[in-house]
């Protein structure tokens, strides 16, 4: 009996450490991607955001950037979206106002021309906002889009 | 995950244009089973890159408000037979890459 309960207590701490390292590389997915800007990402606000990945959240609205997206989404989770700008940038991003984490995605364009289109998706009717790294700064442009059905959760 | 890309390249002066589309759930983990109530695992891509003729001309990170089967369009500078290599890494450490030659 005595030797069985040391084997059982063996045997449970044993468990109880494999659940720890199990719990602990839940947690690697996320730490492996180093690169990947989750601060940027898990922002609630678009300067937030655009200053973990910018460097700054000032942004000036400006005509030589272009946002071309439907003027109503029938479906949040499929909005396409063009950013274009007249001059050579260094990054271009896309965020959406009414989104939780408002950050889409964020590109540095080493030799591409000033011009990305995609594929987002929306919670709620809000601005799409692309934004143009041009000399240091900060262009952007807004688009009001309609969204019928939301596309976020569900 | 292979064979998950297709990309088009098309050419028009010496500007091309490279459209990608990747089979890929982009699932942001917020959702739960509508059937069994469990919570379904965040899995998207969150690093995405595309070299053209030997050199990387974009390179980012998408977050999982991204749609599932996520299209990405870019333009650079190239000429005829150049490649195109298009990469993408997502949250579980998957990844994939494809290429294809600029007509």
């Amino acid at each position: 009996m005595q030797s069985n309960r040391r084997v059982f207590l063996k045997g449970s701490l044993a468990a109880s450490a494999v659940g720890i390292a199990v719990g602990a590389g839940l947690l690697t997915p996320r730490a492996v991607f180093a690169a990947w800007p989750e601060a940027a990402f898990k922002a609630k606000s678009v300067a937030d955001a655009l200053t973990a990945v910018m460097g700054s959240g000032a942004i000036t609205e400006s005509a030589d950037v272009s946002v071309k997206a439907p003027d109503i989404a029938e479906n949040g989770a499929v909005v396409p979206v063009t950013v274009e700008g007249k001059a050579a940038a260094e990054a271009v991003a896309i965020l959406v106002e009414g989104n939780e984490m408002p950050l889409v995605c964020n590109y540095a364009l080493t030799g591409a021309a000033a011009y990305l289109s995609t594929r987002i998706k929306m919670g709620k009717t809000s601005n799409v906002i692309g934004v143009m790294k041009t000399g240091g700064k900060l262009l952007a442009a807004k688009k009001e889009v309609k969204v019928t059905i939301g596309g976020c959760g569900g | 995950m292979a064979g998950s890309i297709k990309i088009r390249a098309s050419l028009s002066g010496d500007m091309a244009e490279v459209k990608c589309l990747i089979t890929h759930p982009m699932e942001p983990g917020n959702r739960k089973d509508k059937t069994t109530g469990a919570d379904i695992a965040p899995k998207f891509i969150t690093e995405i890159s595309a070299d053209v003729g030997g050199k990387t001309v974009i390179a980012g990170n998408m977050s999982a408000a991204v749609s599932k089967n996520p299209y990405l369009s870019f333009k650079a500078p190239a000429k005829a037979g150049d490649k195109v290599v298009v990469k993408w890494t997502d949250t579980t450490g998957e990844s994939d890459s494809a290429e294809a030659a600029i007509a």
